[in-house]
């Protein structure tokens, strides 16, 4: 085996190489959430691609990296964004009076809000991880699409919460820069597992559990931790979504929505976070560019556009038994794109040596 | 050798022959196992010595197999106790069994198909963080299959039976262990993959390493032993010196079809 050792990427101080992607990406970001802050529809467009990407990152950590079967995401986006969303109503008013502005204190009620319904996310996460130590396959399926169906009946007969109607009046107070900054966050941390001793621990779990068992991998241990990261992180785009649209109701996370992850996944390739990504963005902008050109063509006539909503569901069908027939493994197969570019930026490949 | 095939009746086991002493490594006492209404093993007991190859043969059913998983923390035991170097080590999972030092090559190889030869191997050492030991352990691994050399970029699932098995082994291996868990290595291989396969374990033990091998094929097992168990439904009836087994009426007429 070619075994070098992990290529040092000279003049950079080791204690710097953890933090530096997060500290670049600030800049860039502050930049674009300047670039867009006359355009509020970009903007909208931007969060709502921004929340798939973590939605599809974070399910591909569950599903593609450890070989789970779980099809209730958007059980733990409702939690998250219930949980923010109900926090920043009842603070709407509140002032940190350490912060300098009332903005910049509103921000950080914003961040607490995301990581109270990232936490209590992953809280669910461990539960539904529980069963995933004694299910299989279809068996877990259900138990998690169970689990996404039983949040939003819980939610929908819940005063506190709204019954059927929901919460309204959340404090918008996402942005661009928040969001983007937690997509960044999702894929670092998506990455960093793929790369780490546990991605390993994961990826032999997918592949043979029972041989996985048998080199000593701790089975028990990673899926289940799989299962909570993954949640947390579904909660904050839950948190996210909360923020930007103001108003939730049960009906925003449904089976549909939960399926809508799947198959992003899916079609971007199980256990690629860039397949992930990719297919997010795809298949989030593809019913916007759809509503727009049938706006166009119907002469400003809403009902033709909102007709795309409604067979969207069986345009996804169609496009996944398309590329399952084509290219079952999806997009990207296991495939990352940072596997191809400079050696540097990959550190160790697919946890592998 | 005390070549006086002297049979004692010690609890239902008819034990011939004497065993050189040596420390023991693997201890087995009373091992039950159960799967629901199923008892597997009634109480077993066995013990393995420090550089030991010791078989345990037994037709289809026997509970060979259970045996293994119970000693490698795969499954959890009904009863009994499993000791490793002196200490009591009944429950713990493997995952806290291999840093002591314990590897199982399962039945029917459990490598995994989708990852390439490589990829496996490096899965192998996956708890180890001594990288220029791994680098080490690997090339002795290929000196010992140069054919896993050859295929190392290779799929584990394009391999022959004869090469997943020593991937197999070879994986095992690369945990550095100090007992190796063998469940059939011969299962479905023609006999010349065999007998290389068999040449390395002997070679592998010389070196220093315990093996508990499982096995149906009585003859290549008992010759390669030191000492070997025969099991019958969940019951040892029979040990001694794996020579001394081999020529036992017993043996041979169950075992080796004569
Ligand atoms: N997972 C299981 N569930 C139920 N019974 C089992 C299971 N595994 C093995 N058994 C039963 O336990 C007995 C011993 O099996 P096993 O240990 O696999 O034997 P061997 O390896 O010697 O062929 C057999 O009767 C087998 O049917
Ligand atoms: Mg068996």
């Amino acid at each position: 085996m070619e075994s070098v050792a992990a290529p040092r990427f000279s003049g950079v101080p080791g204690w710097l190489r953890g933090p530096l992607p997060i500290l670049l990406s600030l800049p860039i970001l502050a930049l674009a959430q300047w670039a867009t802050a006359q355009a509020p529809f970009l903007v909208y467009i931007a969060s709502i691609v921004g929340v798939n990407v973590i939605l599809a990152v974070s399910l591909n950590i569950v599903n593609g990296m450890t070989g789970q079967f779980s099809i209730g995401h958007a059980g733990f986006m409702a939690v998250g964004a219930y949980i923010a969303g109900k926090f920043s109503l009842e603070t709407k008013d509140v002032y940190l009076p350490f912060m300098q502005s009332v903005a910049a204190s509103d921000q950080l009620m914003f961040v607490f809000a995301l990581l109270l319904g990232g936490a209590v996310a992953a809280v669910f996460g461990f539960l539904v991880g529980l069963p995933s130590l004694r299910l299989k396959g279809d068996y877990l399926a259900i138990v998690t699409l169970g689990f996404g169906e039983i949040i939003r009946v819980i939610v929908q007969n819940t005063e506190m919460f709204g019954r059927a109607l929901g919460l309204s009046g959340i404090p918008q107070r996402s942005s661009i820069f928040m969001v983007m900054f937690w997509v960044f966050l999702t894929i670092l941390a998506a990455r960093r597992i793929a790369s780490s001793a546990h991605g390993r621990s994961l990826l032999a779990i997918r592949e043979d559990e029972i041989a996985a068992e048998a080199m000593g991998v701790n089975t028990t241990a990673y899926k289940v931790r799989a299962f909570v990261i993954s949640a947390f992180f579904a909660g904050v785009a839950g948190g996210l979504f909360a923020h930007f649209v103001g108003i939730i109701n049960p009906g925003s996370f449904t089976f549909v929505k939960s399926m809508e992850i799947v198959v992003m996944i899916v079609a971007g390739g199980l256990g690629s976070t860039t397949g992930s990504i990719v297919a997010a963005v795809f298949l989030t902008l593809l019913p916007e560019a759809l509503r727009s050109i049938f706006t166009q063509l119907g002469g400003g006539d809403q009902t033709l556009a909102q007709r795309v909503d409604q067979i969207r569901m069986p345009i996804y069908g169609m496009l996944l038994v398309a590329l399952m027939l084509l290219r079952p493994q999806g997009l990207f197969g296991t495939k990352e794109i940072w596997d191809v570019a400079p050696k540097w930026l990959s550190r160790r490949r697919k946890g592998m040596r | 050798m005390s070549g006086a095939a002297v049979a004692q009746e010690t609890g239902g086991v008819k034990v011939l022959g004497t065993r050189a002493p040596r420390e023991p490594h693997l201890e087995i006492q009373g091992l039950r196992v159960s799967y629901g209404a199923i008892q597997a093993l009634r109480g077993i007991d066995l013990t393995v010595g420090r550089a030991e190859v010791v078989a345990l043969i037994g037709a289809n059913g026997a509970g060979k197999t259970s045996t293994l998983r119970a000693v490698s923390g795969m499954l959890k035991p009904a009863g009994g106790k499993i000791l490793l170097d002196g200490r009591d080590v009944t429950g713990l999972k493997a995952h806290q069994l291999v840093p002591r030092g314990m590897a199982h090559a399962p039945e029917g190889r459990g490598i995994f198909l989708n990852l390439t030869v490589e990829e496996n191997l490096d899965l192998g050492a996956y708890r180890r963080r001594d990288t220029a030991e791994i680098a080490k352990d690997l090339e002795y691994c290929f000196h010992l299959f140069p054919r896993i050399k050859e295929r190392r970029k290779q799929m584990a699932g394009t391999l022959s039976g004869g090469e997943q098995q020593m991937l197999a082994i070879s994986r095992a291996l690369m945990s550095r262990p100090k007992l190796l868990l063998l469940d059939e290595p011969s299962l479905g291989l023609a006999p010349q993959v065999t007998e290389t396969i068999f040449r390395t374990l002997k070679e592998v033990n010389e070196r220093g390493m315990s093996i508990l091998l499982v096995e149906q094929n009585a003859h290549l097992a008992l010759q390669l032993a030191h000492y070997g168990y025969v099991l019958e439904t969940g019951e040892v009836v029979m040990a001694g010196p794996g020579r001394e087994l081999l020529e036992s009426p017993e043996v041979r007429k169950a075992y080796l079809g004569e």
